[in-house]
């Protein structure tokens, strides 16, 4: 077995990630990779996933080993921001043409490696794998390891070619390679009871700075941001703190876990997203520091700056929940995004009336379930069509979501606001919060949107009116057989192949219905149609669910 | 006569270059109905999905076969297949264009011969018309996929024909044109009394308007039956040497063609409206006459501002001809070339050494320059070089309006000198008591223009 497919056995059987011990022994060994569906799917490779996760750290040279799709199409494309050193802005590849592909690019990729430490002297430089050099047997660790000690600099290898997994494969063995390679390989100055590492948080339009003011007043020392506005020696250095928080889910979980483990740096997560996720994270962070020997006093501090954040944040909302208060929001987001959002909108007094969760984890779902009820429409995998004819039917007076799904809200000349990676907008923290139901309100108020829906003055059939003519021939048709209608997007599968499948081999979980009948192995969206499927048809019951949806 | 020269070093800094078959994704994006399809790992399709989402802000059309470690050695019929079989169901599309990836050529994926057998095991898919386009990412640059996988589907799509409808005419844009240019063309060539066949039709999928209908595949561009009715057209024109594979695989079907290599300038565009009046028996309109007048009133009135500026170019080889030697033509210097990929043109830029490289290497030599020409990418080092910046190609992603600059035909250039020409006369500086004191400060910058409005 090569090294890096045991590295990524390894992150996969993370046992601090709730999911992954939650599975039986065969299914933890197959991994949290879902086989990706060709033709249907969507979202970065693990390389992505790896140089979103690091890129962020700002006086590091990042070189891309490859061919030139895979820096030249996506260079500069985020909006992580730095408060020093722009090197991470620079987009650096070895652009391997033909003869690196017969002759092999190690040689290319060292050249490189010293080209670089020439011009621009940077701390280290961070090496990303690609698919082609990794297929032609391009050794980066050999090489990596050749450069440093002609150069005295850490030169690091990121090992994480697209075609192994998809992005947050890529950003579990970012954290691996800086487990391996960086954590711990330096001393700080000096060090204090206050220091704590934030891992996860990638400083995108400059959110760590909505929330690092609150710290510095408490005395709270970022030791190491893993890895917005990160410098390479902190990230270095970050095995000397006293606790870490964890933010955005699982991507980092094994950096936070190993660190524990290693270190004896106690870990949470939490999220910087919405009012009371914000004062529950200081609360936190104090409570862990106060743990591991700081001063009590650090709590009372807490609470008071609490206090005072909380009731500025919200008399600065007051003054929008007016108009605000009942504005119904679509949500569709992934993972983490999804609950600490939901919370947020809650008080600036809007509703939520769906969110995605077809990146969250288990847990994720059950947030949301406390935060908006048992009946929170989770919507696993909306059809351009469905997500349109939900706005359309004033069920939603705006739309937040990622770049990509804007152009649904935005022709059906509905109110769209961007809160993924793309975003421009810092939205962290009590100063994110009111930011968000700012331009939540400028977005909803804005007289274009009476000014786009005026019909042309020619007789025309807009796509809205061609969508509503199919919505209401849908509804006239008669009630569809159950067994008929299609479980699985991606294979096509009804409702009755799958009951089938499951009654005929006595299936119990998930995964074996994959196995045996393929539903639930594409984008994985019916997953949890599948599960209840599963319920209802070991229960005994016949299964007619889901008959409202 | 230009030495043309690549780039020695082993790191590409910044680059200016991006691949193949995203190039070759985007000519599919012109075709009506269509899927573009990569085969490759979901990361090649995710990034230039999310890079033509930046640069029209439009939806993207984009699917990939989504290759894993393990197919990719194994090889990738079962991928192929099944993700043919997923957009056909999905999306019930007239054409899936495929373009191979760097991970698929190294393997060697016959992909081919997969469609054939992916054709004998489903002869229901009888009606998608597949195009496989061969795109290396490690050989070429955006501008040849663009080129490569124009001539593919008119090789797989136009059948001979014996009969010429007589006033129809095929125009191959190269991918240096935006969705703008082409509907100014269109105007032009109906002007004539011409039928305009555009190949690929940008102007219909991503010219950013509200469509009347939602579809997840392309909306709008040439529909492939007008692709099959190419093949009667009495005469190509091809815009762009990029293009010249694509108009001679016309040829051969029995039309000939004519191309321009750039259709920015006075003169280019007197040859342009010849050249349709020739073909089409008609006089030119009154419209192009005083379109043409307005030109030749604008290079009087800019050329105050053009003489003797120092500019940069970053570009693929079409567009940086096409700007490079029509500023040429209004007086402008060009002090430094760097480009994509080879292209035969290169040599006669007006300016001693064309650099096949990346944009540290157009900031190397960018440093006393008035004006910096190249893709959104130049933002950063516009900045530190502090000149004036115009962002022209792909991508555009932090301006409105990419797909609606128009730089073609009378019309087009005219606009160009305004948009140029302001941003010369923005950089004038007042005098100062010390602007003709010899080792003064800052204005004593030789050349430097000074107001006197």
């Amino acid at each position: 077995m090569t090294s890096l497919s045991a590295k990524i056995n390894e992150v996969f059987d993370e046992p601090g990630c709730g999911k992954n011990q939650g599975k039986g022994e065969k299914e933890r060994k197959k991994g949290c990779t879902k086989q990706l569906q060709p033709g249907g799917a969507a979202g970065g490779c693990a390389f992505d996933g790896a140089k979103i996760a690091l890129q962020p750290i700002t006086d590091v040279a990042h070189l891309v080993h490859g061919p030139i799709a895979c820096e030249g199409n996506s260079w500069d494309n985020r909006h992580a921001a730095s408060s020093g050193s722009r090197l991470y802005r620079t987009g650096f590849t070895t652009d391997i043409g033909e003869n690196d592909v017969v002759f092999g690019g190690e040689k290319r990729l060292l050249k490189s490696i010293r080209e670089i430490i020439e011009k621009y002297d940077p701390p280290a430089v961070f090496v990303y794998q690609t698919c082609v050099p990794a297929m032609t047997g391009d050794d980066i660790d050999a090489v990596c390891k050749a450069a440093a000690q002609k150069s005295g600099k850490p030169v690091v290898p990121i090992n994480a070619p697209g075609f192994v997994g998809p992005k947050n494969l890529g950003n579990k063995l970012a954290g691996e390679a800086l487990l391996d390679h960086v954590i711990g390989t330096q001393e700080p100055d000096y060090t204090t009871p206050h220091d704590i590492n934030i891992i996860g948080e990638y400083n995108l339009s400059g959110e760590l700075w909505q929330i690092k003011p609150l710290l510095d007043e408490l005395g709270i020392r970022i030791l190491a941001c893993i890895s917005g506005d990160a410098r390479y020696h902190e990230v270095a250095r970050s095995h000397r703190a006293r606790a870490a928080m964890m933010v955005c889910s699982k991507a980092m979980i094994n950096v936070a876990r190993k660190m524990e483990e290693r270190y004896g740096i106690p870990y949470f997560e939490g999220s910087f997203y919405g009012i009371g996720d914000m004062s529950e994270t200081l609360r936190q962070i104090a409570q862990l520091l106060v743990q591991r020997g700081a001063p009590d006093e650090l709590i009372g501090r807490t609470e008071a700056v609490i206090a005072r954040e909380e009731a500025r944040a919200w008399s600065r909302i007051a003054s929008y929940r007016e108009r605000l208060a009942g504005k119904k929001v679509l949500l569709i987001t992934g993972g983490v995004k999804s609950w600490s959002v939901v919370a947020a909108l809650q008080e600036g007094g809007m509703e939520v009336v769906g969110t995605s969760v077809k990146k969250s984890t288990q847990e994720d779902k059950e947030r949301i379930k406390e935060l908006m009820g048992q009946d929170a429409h989770m919507i696993e995998d909306m059809t351009p069509r469905e997500t349109y004819k939900m706005l359309k039917e004033a069920r939603a007076d705006i739309m937040l979501s990622g770049g990509r799904s804007q152009f649904i809200a935005l022709k059906a000349k509905m109110p769209w606001l961007d809160i993924n990676q793309e975003r421009h907008y810092a939205y962290a923290g009590y100063e994110g919060m009111v930011a968000l139901v700012h331009e939540i309100d400028r977005a909803l108020s804005n007289p274009v949107w009476s000014q786009v829906r005026l019909p042309a003055p020619w007789e025309e059939t807009s796509w809205e009116q061609a969508a509503d003519a199919v919505i209401a021939a849908e509804a006239a048709l008669p009630p569809e057989d159950e067994r008929d209608r299609e479980l699985c997007n991606c294979t096509g599968l009804s409702v009755g192949a799958v009951e089938d499948a499951i009654r005929t081999h006595r299936l119990t979980e998930v995964p074996q219905v994959t196995q045996v009948i393929g539903a639930a192995g594409g984008c994985g969206g019916c997953g949890n149609r599948v599960a209840a499927l599963l319920a209802r048809v070991n229960a005994g019951d016949t299964p007619a669910f889901d008959k409202a949806a | 006569m230009a030495e043309i020269v690549a780039s020695r070093k082993a790191c590409t800094v910044n680059p200016l270059k991006m691949s193949q078959p995203i190039g070759g994704a985007l000519a599919f994006m012109g075709v009506n109905n269509c899927m573009p399809l990569l085969h490759g790992s979901q990361g090649c399709t995710s990034f230039g999905l999310v890079l033509f989402v930046r640069h029209f802000r439009e939806a993207i059309p984009l699917q990939t076969t989504a290759m894993s470690e393990v197919a990719t050695v194994l090889g990738g019929l079962e991928n192929v297949e099944q993700a043919i079989l997923t957009i056909a169901k999905k999306t019930k599309p007239s054409m899936i264009g495929i373009c191979s990836t760097g991970v698929t050529e190294i393997k060697g994926d016959d992909v081919e011969g997969y469609i054939r057998l992916i054709r004998q095991r489903h002869p229901d898919l009888g009606g998608i018309a597949l195009v496989y386009v061969s795109t290396p990412d490690f050989e070429g640059a955006f501008q040849d996929g663009w080129g490569k996988a124009v001539t593919r589907t008119i090789e797989a799509l136009v059948p001979q024909a014996p009969a010429r409808i007589d006033r129809q005419v095929n125009v191959l844009p190269g991918c240096h044109l935006t969705p703008g240019d082409i509907d100014e063309l269109r105007d032009v060539l109906e002007s004539f009394g011409l039928r305009p066949l555009f190949m690929p039709d940008l102007s219909g999928s991503l010219d950013g308007h509200v469509p009347q209908d939602f579809t997840p595949t392309t909306i709008g561009g040439i529909g492939t039956d007008e692709i099959a009715a190419m093949g009667r057209s009495a005469w190509t024109i091809a815009i762009g040497e990029q293009m010249r594979d694509a108009a001679t695989a016309l040829q051969a079907r029995g039309m000939p063609f004519r191309l321009f290599d750039r259709l920015t300038g006075l003169s280019v565009c007197d040859d342009f409206v010849r050249f349709l009046s020739d073909i089409s028996g008609r006089p030119v309109p009154l419209r192009l006459r005083r379109q043409r007048s307005q030109l030749v009133d604008a290079m009087l009135d800019g050329h105050f501002s053009f003489g003797g500026k120092r500019v940069a170019i970053g570009a693929e080889p079409d567009l940086l001809w096409t700007l490079g030697t029509w500023l040429g033509e209004l007086g402008c210097v060009l002090t430094a070339a760097v480009t994509t990929t080879r292209s035969p043109l290169l040599a006669q830029l007006p300016i001693g050494r064309v650099l096949i490289g990346d944009l540290e290497d157009l900031e190397a030599a960018s440093q006393d320059c008035d004006l910096l020409i190249t893709h959104s990418h130049g933002r950063q080092m516009a900045e530190r070089l502090g000149v004036p910046f115009l962002r022209m190609g792909i991508p555009i992603f932090d301006r409105l309006g990419a797909g609606h600059i128009v730089s073609v035909g009378y019309r087009g250039t005219r606009d160009l000198i305004f948009t140029i020409g302001n941003m010369f006369m923005a950089e004038t500086h007042e005098p100062t008591p010390d602007t003709w004191r010899i080792g003064g400060g800052e204005g004593s910058h030789a050349g430097a223009p000074i107001a006197t409005h």
